[in-house]
């Protein structure tokens, strides 16, 4: 297993550069997990672009870097001090300054003109590497076919320059990659937010509005990218209020729907996600996390949102909130949310954040066989009596859409009566409220149980949720190589929560502790709140970097 | 029900929440009348309001209707349009709503073009909250909430509307109910966004632009007049004083925006099966 960490300024190509490079791993028969750094701008800054790759499946991101492929100098003087003693190896530019061991000085200038940079370093570290050159060649000319040909065969033969320098100049390498078997089936090279889309796609989406906000847009972007040919409207709203409210004008008239942002559109969302509760409008809603509190750090990770999910939208009505731990399940949730937020008739939250958003892996093609989008609502019959809102024993009330058969749908933001019309009946106020709150049972019925693994009642227990989820299990695995006894608990639906699922786990190890990406602790608050259990430690990240195995091991060791 | 033929009592007798002699009841009776002669079964039409006393009319009126959030009538109307391009979507609500507390749908729903009818009963004043200014209060107006008078100046949303090229753009008057009626029908019948500015008196809280008022200055477009002619059209919406040009004041043809999403064009995208073939050829552009 080696780390590659691709570092350079925004606009030097570094995400092409990485992206072919972990497409080219893949198509070579390696794993991969992908984490990317950004920052928040469009030229310079500092951003990086890491794989994980190996002969074995890669879940989680690491620190310690083995490659580190340097486009400018702040690159070596930031990650200096992650390289793997004596077994690392630093590519970097022949003009460039800097003291380091193991290096490879590319004469990029001589190789090829400025703007080939990218692929020369790729090509570098590809020969490097041991990579299949026609491989590598096809890789980089199908990227940029779309564009021009003339463009493709200029990259194509950077690649061939870059190699021809690698096998004749570089010094041999002294970091290796075991051989690997190319892959006999096509494996997907994807990220979380790809995942995402896919999944909405085959869980039944037909309407997505949004305003664009990092990191939730490249969602709606894979949406729009695949509108056309699956038959849905994707549309860029003015502002987060009228994205939630298209979605849940578009619901109303039959079209499962969604809308995606960050924490601060959410903000702005949270009157139409306690509209969707209060008209029962079935709609979905992906906050993809970023540090806040306001404009916050836009282009960093961060857990800070789970009670904001939990509370926004003033009132109270049922809800279900999930927070899938990797890109697989990323895909599995969002395709099933649709039938979920259709029986429950009502708001269904999907929490990612940034790290996932953009952490690529190769998986193995997502089925669709799996998925369960929701039954279409059909009309009855004639009657023009049909009520909206009637009480039943579930607090589900037959939905119909407008014009689909000569009933009226009428629904109303105010209290209302069965009908949907208005009213100020305090004894109606109370059957109604009634009603919707009864859905909870749907949403405790169809709960994703919390994922438990490890030795039972094990002297250490790792709690986690969301995007964390493969860091805390490395960081298990590893503590168990030293001989502890360590359990993992993690939570990909986070609302509502049945105690009964989790509370012998809790109850059972000697030692809690919760791994968060948040300053406060929400999580366990949550679980405090709900069981009366208090954890017995945090580990809580709040510097805009994701949870790792080493910092949780080492959050463990200072404890 | 095919057999049935339309009469205004399809659509429904309620009892009102609203002050006698309110300029609702006219625009609900021309609304009626607009229905029907635009030949439209109650379950063939959308209503989508606001909040605030005008946004109550979907109330009282036998049709699906969706009763939203204040100021956010026209964004459900939107995906309610594009999710079914086979319902007659009208958005209906108050000049707080549409133009306050709205104003940026207001905006975009005009530059998208949607093919939504957008009802606005505009009596300069807030009803539902007692006597507030309003985005279209005369400057001077004094309220409990301004009491030295209004500073802003006001908002002109069928100047706004044919600046910005809407495709059809009205100025109605609750009092002269025929006549309304007839702008709404031709509003509904136009393929594109619509706009009724409508002006009402507000019997509780503004005694200044009272039914009067706006009787004396009201004044119906003459008969060769030319909505198509922009110019002209921009002078006559900017008309606002002793003299009040009643009418269609503006319009225009261009692509609705449905018409440009191919999904709209085969029904709309509704709730149908997932396409499995076409997802497999999604998926093995991410291999």
């Amino acid at each position: 297993m080696l780390q590659i960490l691709i570092g350079g300024e925004a606009g030097q190509g570094l995400v092409t550069l990485g992206d072919l490079l972990a497409r080219s791993l893949v198509k070579s028969g390696y794993h991969i997990h992908v984490t990317q750094t950004i920052m928040s701008r469009i030229r310079g800054g500092h951003n990086t672009f890491s794989i994980c790759v190996g002969r074995e499946r890669q879940t989680a991101p690491r620190e310690p870097v083995n490659i580190l492929v340097a486009l400018d100098e702040d690159t070596v003087r930031l990650h200096r001090n992650a390289l793997v003693p004596d077994n690392h190896l630093i590519i970097l530019d022949e003009g460039v300054s800097i003291e380091a061991e193991n290096c490879v000085y590319v004469p990029y200038k001589k190789l090829a003109e400025e703007r080939y940079l990218n692929v020369i370093a790729l090509g570098v570290v590809a020969s490097l590497l041991g990579l299949d050159k026609t491989l590598v060649g096809d890789a980089v000319a199908a990227s940029f076919e779309s564009k021009d040909d003339a463009i493709a065969q200029a990259n194509r033969a950077a690649v061939d320059d870059a190699y021809a320098w690698a096998t004749q100049t570089a010094p041999a390498t002294i970091v290796a990659l075991e051989p690997a078997q190319p892959a006999d089936a096509p494996r997907l090279v994807i990220n979380g937010n790809e995942a995402l889309a896919l999944g909405a796609l085959a869980g039944g989406v037909k309407f997505c509005a949004f305003y664009p906000m990092s990191p939730a847009t490249s969602i709606m972007l894979n949406l729009a990218r695949h509108a056309d040919i699956m038959g849905l409207v994707v549309e860029q709203a003015e502002d987060e209020i009228a994205a939630i409210n298209m979605a849940i004008g578009a619901a109303f008239s039959g079209c499962p729907a969604m809308t995606a942002t960050s924490g601060g559109g959410f903000a702005l969302m949270t009157e139409g996600v306690s509209l969707a509760g209060m008209t029962e409008t079935p709609i979905v809603i992906v906050i993809a996390q970023r540090p806040g509190p306001a404009t916050g750090l836009p282009t960093r990770t961060e857990q800070g949102d789970l009670e904001f999910a939990l509370h926004g939208g003033h009132g109270e009505f049922p809800r279900a909130i999930f927070a899938p731990g990797t890109i697989k399940a990323c895909f599995e949730q969002m395709s099933r949310i649709f039938a979920l937020a259709e029986a429950s008739q009502g708001p269904v939250i999907l929490l990612t954040d940034q790290f996932l958003a953009d952490s690529y892996q190769d998986i193995e093609p997502f089925s669709i066989q799996k998925t369960t989008p929701p039954e279409p609502v059909l009309p009855s019959d004639t009657s023009q009596l049909y009520s909206r809102y009637a009480v039943t024993d579930s607090g589900v009330s037959p939905r119909r859409i407008p014009g689909a058969g000569t009933e009226l749908v009428d629904v109303d933001s105010d209290e209302h009566d069965e009908s949907g019309h208005i009213t100020e009946d305090l004894g109606v106020r109370i059957k109604m409220m009634n009603k919707r709150l009864r859905k909870t049972r749907i949403l405790l019925n169809n709960i994703v149980p919390p994922d438990y693994s490890g030795d039972t009642n094990p002297d250490l227990l790792l709690m986690s949720w969301g995007s964390s989820q493969e860091a805390v299990t490395e960081a298990a695995a590893r503590f168990r190589d030293t001989g502890k006894r360590v359990g993992t608990l993690h939570f990909s639906q986070i609302w509502p929560l049945d105690p009964e699922l989790f509370i012998n786990h809790l109850c059972g190890a000697g030692r809690v502790v919760c791994v968060e990406g948040n300053a406060t602790g929400q999580f366990a608050r949550l679980i405090r709140r709900e069981t009366g259990f208090e954890v017995h430690g945090h580990i809580l990240r709040y510097d805009g970097l994701p949870l790792t195995p080493e910092y949780i091991m080492g959050g463990i060791e200072h404890e | 029900m095919n057999e049935h033929t339309l009469t205004i009592k399809d659509y429904g007798t309620r009892e009102t929440a609203w002050c006698p002699g309110c300029g609702n009841f006219g625009i609900l009776s021309a609304l009626k009348q607009a229905l029907l002669a635009a030949g439209l079964a109650p379950h063939q039409v959308l209503m989508i309001s606001g909040i605030g006393q005008a946004a109550k009319t979907p109330q009282y009126l036998n049709t699906n209707f969706f009763n939203g959030l204040h100021g956010r009538a026209l964004p459900v109307a939107t995906g309610a349009r594009l999710a079914n391009p086979a319902l007659s979507v009208i958005a209906e609500s108050g000049d707080g709503c549409m133009y306050g507390e709205g104003g940026n749908h207001f905006l975009a729903a005009i530059r998208r073009n949607i093919n939504i009818t957008v009802l606005v009963h505009n009596n300069q004043v807030y009803g539902l909250t007692k006597g507030q200014a309003s985005p279209t209060s005369g400057t001077g107006f004094a309220t409990k909430a301004q009491p030295h008078g209004i500073h802003s100046s006001a908002f002109n949303p069928v100047a706004v509307a044919v600046a910005m090229k809407a495709g059809f753009v009205a100025r109605g008057f609750s009092g002269v109910k025929e006549h309304l009626a007839d702008i709404i029908r031709q509003a509904i019948a136009h393929e594109g966004f619509a706009l009724v500015d409508i002006l009402q008196p507000c019997v509780s809280f503004n005694k200044v632009n009272t039914f009067k008022w706006y009787r004396d200055r009201c004044k119906p477009l003459p008969d060769d007049y030319n909505p198509q002619d922009w110019h002209t059209a921009m002078k006559t919406a900017a008309t606002w004083g002793d003299e009040i040009p009643v009418g269609v004041i503006f319009e225009s043809s261009a692509p609705s925006y449905e018409s440009h999403f191919p999904v709209c064009q085969t029904g709309g995208p509704g709730s149908g099966p997932v396409d499995s073939e076409a997802f497999g050829r999604v998926i093995n552009s991410y291999a």
